[in-house]
């Protein structure tokens, strides 16, 4: 249930982080500045912060969904569903904790 | 008698024949394992590699589609996760807004937001021209 939200909730955060995403990847087609300094406010501390909540969000939608492949189409997926949740969180902390700390030291050391 | 049990209409498109329904879970499911290899090949090259999130400029993204093989990547990966997401908000506008006029206008603005993204992005990535940087001395664009 609550990983069904999750899903949705980031699914939601995603689809509007692509749309900003798209149009400000089109300034490319503008002009060197005008991409260079949006890509600035990329890089400053706070839009870092928000960066890695959507990297974890990111995550998550992408383990969820694979979870959610294998109860659909694994035929002991539904028996399993429990502990492939489990299986999720620790594939994302797993992979979250090394990205937060290249990523942040990255956003702070500069 | 009385009752607090909702009442449930008919399915709206019952005379349809359509399997639109199945081709899209199939779809979300298909383009969604994709996307899990794209998105994060994605965030690993251009965040956690050289001096990640600092080396991304107009020079970064030339060097990258200078390369058919980036090219594609982000074609396809553009193209799946705006269909991906699309499909994902047109249902949850289904299941959350009650009124029809509320979903006709909410997917209206969703699906025009798609094309406007799916165009732009497209346009872009084959359009794209490093020599309007005019500190690009590349042999490309004398």
């Amino acid at each position: 249930m609550w990983s069904w939200v999750a899903h949705r909730v980031s699914g939601v955060l995603i689809f509007f982080f692509l749309f900003a995403h798209v149009l400000d990847t089109a300034l490319v087609r503008v002009s060197p500045e005008a991409y260079n300094d949006i890509m600035a406010t990329y890089k400053n501390p706070v839009v870092g912060l928000l960066e890695a909540g959507l990297v974890a969000g990111v995550l998550f939608h992408a383990f969820n969904g694979l979870r959610v492949v294998l109860i659909d189409f694994w035929s002991q997926g539904p028996r399993y569903q429990r502990q492939l949740s489990y299986g999720v969180i620790v594939v994302c902390v797993v992979l979250f904790v090394p990205f937060a700390i290249r990523h942040l030291s990255l956003v702070f050391g500069h | 008698m009385t009752t607090s049990t909702p009442v449930i209409q008919a399915p709206r498109n019952r005379a349809s024949k359509s399997n639109f329904e199945l081709y899209s879970w199939i779809f979300m499911r298909l383009s969604g394992v994709l996307l899990v290899v794209l998105v994060l090949g994605h965030l690993f090259v251009n965040l956690m590699l050289g001096n990640g999130i600092h080396d991304v400029d107009f020079a970064f993204v030339a060097g990258k589609w200078s390369s058919p093989f980036w090219q594609t990547w982000d074609l396809i990966m553009l193209w799946l996760a705006q269909l991906h997401g699309t499909n994902g908000l047109r249902t949850i506008i289904n299941d959350y807004a009650q009124r029809n006029g509320t979903r006709f206008w909410l997917k209206s603005l969703l699906y025009l937001a798609s094309i406007i993204v799916i165009v732009l992005g497209t346009l872009v990535i084959f359009t794209f021209d490093p020599c309007i940087d005019p500190d690009f001395t590349l042999s490309v664009c004398q």
